[in-house]
């Protein structure tokens, strides 16, 4: 990374960045302008075709996402109404993710970058999933918490500033969302499972089976979800054993109650010893309606702000890298043309 | 015509730009450093060495496969970045075509090995009548066992090369009855201007797709379509 002469401060004009998303089993791309107004955003997802596998196989999103690349990113400058040399500059996801599809993205955005002398900015996944917070809501700015949960990651973070983190804790084990996954599996939901739990849920009783809320010793913000996944297998492994017929839906609930909870509470926890007024959620997990529910209710007691994007702005997309691309941008921030993929990118690290 | 070319499709990583009969700049690097790391900045190179204007390209040439799956992508992301970008129309090029290609000319079989892993080598068997090039047996994925008992049943002379060579030479040794050697260094690896030289002959007989069709021909399925086939077999 290179930090350059910050000459975009001289100039009023508006700035447009294209932006390419390709670190799972989405191919997305999207033009931001001056980083909170989505011109395009475009996502071919491929979860039909994992779901024959029963979850995302690398070599087939990253076969996939050579297959589309091109084409979401034509239709993203067409819906956005800009040709490629009014764009001001080039951001891509770099990691974390699976090496195979970031490397299609990052090859992508390299050759357009060279191509067109435009700069080039690598962004991390996870910042793009904070950034979404940024789009529809106009007013929000840091310092704020955030809770990142999704597939592959769950974070508890302080964005002190656009583009600065500290990390207050993470997963020890399974993200939040791989734990739906799994449970799902063993009920006999499928792939993908959040979605699909979530709207079992609302036909189950929370408070049917009490699953363990497990904290992590001398680490206040860590979560730690294999346990709870473990507790919920037994269950239904001991059931299976004594002849009780499963209520899916009970189990489902009560699951889902017991992450809610332990996000909830290590989420706030945060919000009131940084003293902070703002709290926002990112990733696919975000989208859940019953974590959504808990976290509003709970902030408007607290008298904290939150914040959360809407569902197609939590789920994998490009519009969330322009942003945090954008911000980078202005920062001066430009990645060269040996820029790799790194799989496994840590939080504010470039 | 001029043809900007990449073969990134296994150990070495290379780059040329090829205008009617003269190489203009060719870059090649057989060293450890992954692809992603090292393409983009060679071609940046040979742009700012030979003042290259990007606009008088005509067409991209790629080495499509088979290959590294990633290596594979790379070089035709790349490609395609370019292709959107420029607008320009891609050449696929069979990567072991364009490794029989480094040796124009020869009449004797010319059998290209790369290391496909699995114990099985990517390879075919070609020849050259005048200056064309003759594919006796089409790029393919099998046991070097197979590929050798084809040379052996030809019975001419016949002159290896590709990273497959050090991998298989043993087993070369013990299974070829025929007279054979190994090509020299300098023209033993995949190489851009190969690619190039070939695709332009493709171009011309109208081996040509838009940037957004083009996908890299693997040869194979994926370990978990493999799998999932032969599970549907089974069951």
């Amino acid at each position: 990374m290179i930090l350059k002469d910050l000459t975009y401060m001289d100039k009023k004009e508006d700035v447009l960045i294209l932006a390419i998303e390709s670190s799972c089993d989405e191919t997305a791309a999207a033009v931001v302008k001056n980083g909170r107004t989505v011109l395009s955003n475009i996502i071919s997802s491929q979860i039909a075709l994992h779901t024959l596998y029963g979850g995302v196989v690398p070599e087939i999103a990253s076969r996939k996402h050579i297959e589309k690349i091109n084409q979401v990113i034509e239709e993203a400058l067409l819906k956005a109404d800009t040709k490629l040399e009014d764009i001001t500059a080039i951001a891509v996801t770099y990691g974390p993710g699976l090496v195979g599809a970031l490397l299609v993205g990052v090859s992508e955005a390299k050759a357009i970058s060279f191509a067109t002398r435009k700069p080039l900015i690598g962004v991390h996944h996870i910042e793009g999933h904070i950034s979404a917070n940024f789009i529809e809501n106009k007013d929000l700015e840091p310092p704020f918490v955030c809770l990142v949960v999704s597939g592959g990651h769950t974070h508890l973070v302080v964005v002190r500033d656009y583009g600065t983190y500290e990390i207050l804790g993470c997963t020890r084990d399974d993200a939040a969302g791989e734990a739906f996954d799994k449970v799902a599996r063993a009920i006999g939901l499928g792939y993908p499972g959040g979605p699909k739990i979530d709207r079992l849920s609302k036909e189950g009783n929370p408070e049917a089976i009490a699953f363990p809320r497990a904290k992590v010793d001398g680490a206040s913000y860590d979560f730690s979800f294999s346990g709870l996944k473990s507790a919920v297998l037994n269950y239904l492994n001991s059931c299976d054993m004594k002849g009780i017929e499963i209520n899916r839906a009970d189990v489902a609930a009560s699951f889902q109650k017991a992450v809610i909870d332990v996000l909830v509470e290590h989420s706030l926890h945060a919000v009131q010893e940084y003293g902070f007024r703002k709290f926002a959620i990112a990733g696919g997990v975000a989208s859940n309606s019953a974590l959504r529910a808990a976290f509003k209710a709970e902030c408007a007691k607290r008298n904290i702000t939150f914040y959360h994007p809407s569902p197609v702005l939590c789920t994998d997309n490009a519009a969330m890298i322009g942003t945090a691309g954008y911000y980078e941008y202005v920062k001066g921030v430009r990645s060269s043309y040996d820029l790799n993929a790194v799989p496994n990118l840590k939080l504010g690290e470039r | 015509m001029k043809i900007l070319a990449l073969d990134s499709s296994g150990l070495v990583a290379s780059v040329a730009v090829v205008e009617d009969d003269v190489t203009v700049a060719e870059y090649t690097l057989n060293y450890k450093k992954t692809h992603s790391q090292t393409l983009l900045p060679m071609l940046d190179e040979i742009r700012r060495m030979t003042e290259l204007d990007l606009n008088t390209i005509d067409a991209l040439a790629v080495a499509s496969g088979p290959g590294s799956f990633t290596g594979l992508r790379i070089g035709s992301a790349t490609a395609k970045g370019l292709g959107l970008a420029l607008s320009l129309p891609i050449i696929p090029v069979p990567t072991v075509d364009a490794l029989a290609y480094n040796l124009y000319g020869s009449e004797k079989l010319i059998c290209p090995l790369m290391d496909a892993r699995r114990n099985q080598v990517y390879t075919g068997l070609y020849t050259f009548k005048g200056d064309t090039l003759v594919t006796i047996e089409p790029q393919c994925a099998v046991d070097i066992a197979d590929i050798i008992s084809h040379i052996n049943e030809i019975g001419k002379a016949a002159v290896f090369l590709g990273d497959g060579v050090c991998v298989y030479q043993e087993r070369i040794a013990g299974l070829v009855r025929v007279s054979y050697e190994f090509a020299p260094p300098c023209c033993n690896r995949q190489r851009a201007a190969c690619v190039a030289a070939l695709g332009e002959k493709l171009y011309r007989a109208g081996v040509v797709q838009e940037a957004a069709q083009h996908t890299p021909d693997y040869l194979r399925l994926s370990q978990a379509e493999r799998e999932r086939n032969q599970k549907s077999k089974e069951g």
